[in-house]
């Protein structure tokens, strides 16, 4: 089932289109190096507007997780796995919601290292994660 | 020191509750409002104040069926004071606008109202022409864009990661559930009157890991309304006045379903505690927001029953939070047996409970002061309510 788009806008669009580039980039803030998501036009730390995508390594580890079950829209296929994902070189001020796809996702646990894909349709280039092992 | 223009709760009120109930919304709303004003003992043309949550949603017919406008209308109110609105804390914020009217002397009895009709617009969706956005923005639109379209995906994020840092179990969380489906079986408005065991619970099928079938409220057809009332009218209502203590909130720095921040009860309950003269140990009763038990875990831990990190052994047993335990919660069944009646329910029973009328349901020991906490993630309110 396709996935519902986000609305881009000047502050989001370079991390729906990162993708597709194979990259994931998250927003930093170039004053005092905060990790800023979802994008934001300002930094909440410093009131700097100076704020910036940065290409992160796409790493990281499972923060949580849950297998969901319930079909709640007609065609949506499951059990599917959503989780929140910590990225290595980004604090925790920053998580990403994401599906974990691939070999042994049902059984993806807090902690589980993970690397992101992505996934096109129309204009975004959804950030997924699959288990690194 | 009392107040003339102290806040109470003279009324309660409620339209008939169901998965699906053949009936206006807007009509549900009048069920409720006259039910209420017959309990308080007042008239439609006493109501000088008119509130709700989250108002009417366009986009989502079936959360918020009815506006202000349209019970100002139908009824033909002078209302001095009104509102209805979404960006709030939470469900009580419609409460707490009305506690601020009467304390401000704009209004002497607030009729406030709680409608969904979540069953009605699955049974005939032709009449609720709700507008979907093409895209998404704002909070939501990262988590839908990969199917977490319920809060059941969003709260087992949290509990996933409750499960995690401290031990809680499944076992533990159930008591939540077999709490509510024991206490639902006596309440004869209850949605579901059948009560469970452990292993029922254990083995219902699973909806968002760890969050099985009765860890989740069900969607409901119904209206509660509180009216909101100045102290110094009290004397002439044929009600017992319930007062309202204190209502707090707080929300820390970042509104967010999915980053890694306390939720918002918790520092809610803080707050509460900061505000009021009361403390844990004064509370008889709690009316805890049940959407999913993961949420009524979290506000028995916030609002200090026991330690961050140790609602599930707090739970264990079940004795606690039975209606004969040390703190008897979700005496009418809460939202998990009673229908998801989005909050106004907890007010209600705890209304009744603390006068001592809640029939059926009531708890055999003097009350004199119930806690109640609504909502999940970044909404959250709690509120007080003490019977002087």
């Amino acid at each position: 089932m396709a996935r519902p788009l986000p609305f881009l806008t000047p502050v989001n669009r370079f991390y729906w289109e990162a993708g597709q580039d194979g990259v994931l980039k998250i927003q930093q803030c170039q004053e005092c190096s905060l990790w800023i998501n979802p994008p934001q036009p300002i930094c909440r730390n410093c009131l700097s507007e100076n704020v910036a995508p940065q290409t992160v390594s796409g790493k990281g580890t499972i923060f949580s997780v849950t297998v969901n079950h319930q079909a709640w829209q007609p065609g949506l296929e499951v059990p599917y796995v959503i989780a929140r994902v910590k990225l290595d070189e980004v604090d925790d001020t920053v998580l990403l919601t994401t599906n974990i796809v691939g070999e042994g996702c049902l059984e993806a646990k807090i902690g589980d290292p993970v690397r992101v894909l992505f996934e096109h349709q129309d204009d975004v280039w959804f950030p997924l994660f699959e288990l690194a092992k | 020191m009392s107040d003339k223009n102290d806040p109470v709760i003279s009324g309660v009120g409620q339209s008939a509750v169901g998965r699906y109930v053949d009936r206006l919304p807007l009509l549900m709303t009048i069920d409720a409002i006259k039910e209420a004003l017959d309990n308080a003992g007042l008239t439609v043309a006493d109501i000088d104040g008119l509130a709700t949550w989250p108002g009417r949603m366009e986009t989502s017919l079936d959360m918020g069926p009815v506006g202000c406008d349209e019970v100002i209308n139908a009824l033909g109110l002078n209302v001095r004071w009104y509102n209805g609105a979404y960006e709030t804390p939470a469900q009580y914020s419609a409460i707490a606008e009305a506690v601020a009217a009467v304390r401000s002397g704009w209004a002497r009895h607030v009729v406030v109202f709680r409608t969904l009709c979540q069953g009605a617009v699955r049974h005939r969706p032709q009449d609720f022409p709700s507008v979907h956005p093409k895209r998404m923005s704002g909070v939501m639109a990262a988590m839908m864009s990969y199917h977490a379209y319920s809060a059941a995906n969003w709260v087992a994020q949290f509990a996933s990661r409750h499960f995690h840092e401290y031990g809680t179990t499944r076992e533990q969380l159930a008591q939540i559930a077999i709490n509510a489906r024991r206490n639902g079986a006596i309440n004869p408005k209850a949605v579901f009157r059948e009560a469970i065991t452990m292993d029922d619970y254990m083995s219902a099928r699973m909806i968002s890991s760890p969050l099985c079938l009765y860890d989740c409220d069900t969607m409901t057809d119904a209206s509660t309304v509180i009216i909101v009332s100045a102290a110094d009218t009290a004397k002439d209502l044929k009600s017992i006045p319930i007062r309202i203590d204190t209502m707090a909130c707080a929300l820390p720095g970042r509104y967010t379903w999915d980053q890694d921040v306390e939720p918002a009860c918790y520092p809610t309950a803080r707050r509460l505690w900061e505000l009021s003269d009361y403390t844990v140990d004064d509370v008889d009763m709690g009316q805890l927001y049940d959407g999913f038990s993961f949420l009524t875990l979290q506000w028995i831990e916030a609002l200090g029953f026991c330690p961050v990190g140790e609602g599930g052994r707090y739970l264990e047993g079940g004795h606690r939070i039975s209606r004969d335990g040390e703190f008897p919660i979700n005496t009418n069944g809460g939202q998990i047996a009673a229908g998801r009646t989005h909050a106004f329910g907890y007010v209600r029973e705890a209304v009744r409970q603390l006068r001592g009328e809640a029939e059926e349901t009531q708890v055999n020991r003097e009350m004199k002061v119930a806690v109640s906490g609504a909502g999940g993630g970044p909404l959250s309110m709690a509120m007080l309510l003490v019977r002087d």
